[in-house]
Formats: structure tokens, sequence, C-alpha cells
């Protein structure tokens, strides 16, 4: 039930945007975020929960550049 | 350090067994997508947690809603994943069935357009969810306010997932460590597993839900074990950050107050449900949360497999007599319960 989804916002409209999730133009609420156009939000049940940093291909390369080598030396 | 090398760690890791409980069950259905279990040693163990709000709604909850469902001039509102889940009669499917009046949404703020449009039903919005979904109810609280809707209320059963966290890491010890729910965290923040995390010392890792994610946050949380360290660590950090999304906090808190919550088949944990604050019941539909504890249906083993202490698999009635079709227990019900995904991927 927690699923959310990332889109891309296009239009800024109140408290409402329209929304690019992949190729579907969606009405997100944005009251809970700060965003702006162009920004990618995640979106849950109609409603954006958060702005995303980065674009999720970048963050996934980041993610691993963090991580310590410790493990391979035990086996 | 490379994914390839992150894998080839995790295949060959032969020390000690480690169990490493999946919180959400988004988690666990990106885990069989990915075939993340066939790639690592079998001596890491992923299983599945309490992190599917549906699977652990109280049969008691379930009987209000039908109840309402059932009443003259009442509509009841709900995500699409409580329309099967039973209550100790029947499920809003089969209270549908016999005429009464229940509507799947997809947000609980497409419910003010419904309430606008017919004045003459009271519709109650069966708020079921986590930290992620409490703050949406929040919205539509303020909404509900502003256009001074009249016809619209919540039937509560909200959870928090920290105290069921804290049970599991009191009760069931064997667990050696957690995958954090990505989504929750988005809003509490990845803070709120700090307490745990040096309490029982246990890694609590914030991931995404991508496979690469996932991998990553595994072999964080071995490389934890092995160092004799326990923390939190964030790796998520593209949604999720230390403080969470205050604004969404700040509306939780001025809605609702903590109170003891029933889990099915676990029973009652203090303060592990949110309900709407003394000032706002007049927004408030009931929530029959603290009042019964019934127990599983015959043979159902959900509260071990939502504790973690076995695999779906192994419940006598799983692919057996319980399938989506035909569920016996809750977390063969919904899209997000172990027993239902394993179903799905078996
Ligand atoms: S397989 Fe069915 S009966 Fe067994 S624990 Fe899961 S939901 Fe309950």
């Amino acid at each position: 039930m927690c699923v959310a989804v990332p889109g891309k916002i296009v239009k800024i409209n109140g408290d409402y945007a329209k929304v690019n999730v992949m190729e579907n133009l969606t009405d997100v609420n944005i009251k809970l975020v700060k965003a702006d156009i162009g920004d990618y939000v995640l979106i849950h049940a109609g409603c954006a929960i958060e702005v995303l940093k980065e674009e999720v291909a970048k963050e996934i390369m980041d993610l691993f550049l963090e991580l310590q080598e410790v493990l391979e030396d035990e086996t | 350090m490379k994914l390839e090398q992150v894998i080839k760690a995790l295949k060959e890791y032969d020390g000690e067994p480690v169990k490493i409980m999946e919180v959400c069950g988004t988690h666990t259905k990106s885990i069989f997508q990915s075939g993340i279990r066939t790639i690592i040693s079998p001596k890491i163990q992923l299983i599945s947690g309490p992190g599917c709000p549906v699977c652990v709604t109280s049969p008691a909850y379930i009987d209000h809603l039908t109840d309402l469902s059932l009443k003259e001039k009442y509509c009841v509102l709900t995500f699409g994943d409580m329309m099967k889940v039973k209550g100790t009669k029947l499920s809003l499917t089969e209270a549908k069935a016999m005429g009464a009046q229940v509507k799947v949404l997809y947000s609980p703020l497409a419910a003010i357009a419904e309430a606008e449009r017919n004045l003459d039903t009271q519709y109650v919005f069966a708020a079921v969810g986590f930290e992620t979904t409490t703050p949406i109810y929040a919205l539509l609280l303020d909404e509900i306010r502003k256009r001074k809707i009249k016809n619209l209320k919540l039937a509560t059963s909200i959870k928090t997932i920290l105290p069921a966290l804290s049970f599991i890491c009191e009760n069931e010890t064997s667990i050696d460590a957690f995958l954090s729910p990505g989504h929750v965290s988005v809003i509490t923040g990845s803070k709120i597993y700090k307490g745990l995390a040096s309490t029982y010392h246990k890694p609590f890792v914030v991931a995404g839900f991508e496979g690469e994610h996932i991998l990553a946050a595994i072999y964080e949380i071995m490389s934890q074990l092995k160092g004799k360290r326990y923390e939190v660590r964030n790796l998520y950090s593209n949604a999720v950050t230390e403080e969470g999304n205050q604004k969404a906090e700040r509306l939780i808190n001025q809605y609702f107050e903590e109170a003891n919550g029933i889990w099915r088949g676990i029973g009652m944990i203090e303060q592990s449900a949110l309900k709407l604050k003394e000032e706002y019941k007049e927004y408030d539909a009931g929530s029959r949360e603290e009042e019964i504890i019934e127990e599983l249906p015959k043979g159902c083993r959900c509260a071990d497999v939502i504790l973690g202490r076995i695999q779906p698999v192994e419940c006598p009635l799983f692919q057996k007599v319980c399938t989506p079709l035909h569920a016996v227990g809750p977390c063969m019900v919904s899209a997000e319960g172990a027993c239902g995904i394993w179903y799905q991927n078996s």
C-alpha cells in the first residue's frame, strides 16, 4: 500500500500540478512539498510526498561508490 | 565498489547464517522480481515483515466498515486492497454484493468530489495505512474543513511502524538486521531507527526499491554485521532525509494522536496507532481498533509470517487451501502481503 512512483512536474496550478508519470500526465496534489516545474517528485495516493534530489540512475551509481569493501576478504 | 563485486561478495558469503527482515511489502515484491534470492548466498535469508497495512488490519475494523456500508444512505470509500479482506462476517466485496455502497478510490483526496456531488449520502473513507499515507488523510481533513463538507468522515486504522519494529526487536531475537521501509522513511526520516539500532544492536538500512538498491543495502548490512557496527544508514538519499518531510509530520501531529493499535495476528502493540484528536471528532466515523482481539482464521499462520518466524511456503495451507482467489488470511489477500507476493512469484 505504500507504493510510490516518481514523476516530473510539467505545470503547476495552486495546490495541484500536472505530473508526467511514465509518459502519462496526472494531476497530483503538491501541498506536502516545495516543488517547482521540472522537479521530480515521489507520488503516493495522488500526492507528492517528496521532491527527488537526482535522477534515479545517477543515484544508483553514487550508491555503489559509497559502499566500503569489507566482505570479500572474509569468505 | 562495483555492482559485480557486491554480487560476488554476497554470493560467496559463507559465514554465520544471517536473517534480514525487509519490513515493507514493496521490497518483498522487488526482491522477487529482481531474483535477488537466487543470486545471493543461501546463508543470507531475507524474510518479510509487518509492512503491509492491509494485512495487519483487525477484523473488528473491517466489520465496522461493512456495517457502515450497509447502512441506509452511507457509502464507504476505500483503497482497492481493502476490498477482499475479511472481517468476522464479511469483506467489503461481499457487502457490496449484498447491496452496500462501496467505492474504490485511488486517492483519499478524490473523496472530496464524491462528497460534494452527493450531498445526501454520508461518505466514510477507510483510512488505513502507515506514515506514508497518514499525511494525505491530514490533507483531506484540511480540505474537508476548508470547504465545510459535512458528509465525509474518516474511519481510521492508521498504524506507525516504529512500535511494531520495536516489538519485533524485543520478541524475535533471531532477526539480525532490518531493511527499513523506504516510503515510510520519506515521511519520518531515517532518524527514527537510531534508538532501535543502538539498543538492540541491529543495522537498519534505508533502501530504495530497484534491485541494485536492495543489493547495496544487503551488502551494507553484511559489512556492518562483520564489523560489529549497528548503525542507521540511508542508501535512499535521493528521497529520504534524516529529518523526513517535516511539513507532513506537522500536519499529522495537528490532526492525530497516538493510541494503542491492534495488529491482526499479533494483538495489541502500545502506542502503535494514530487516531483523530478529540477536537476533530466530528470527522471521526469511529475506529474499533482497541475493542476486540480475534484469532486468525483456523490454520492461518499470518502472525508467524508477519513476525518473520516462517516464510509463507512453510504455512501448511499455502497454495493448497489458501490462494489469492480463496484467501484464508489477509497476507494472501493484499497485493503487498507476503503470502500473496510469494504465491504470484512461485
Ligand atoms: S498462506 Fe494463507 S493461511 Fe497461510 S499464513 Fe498465508 S494467508 Fe495465512
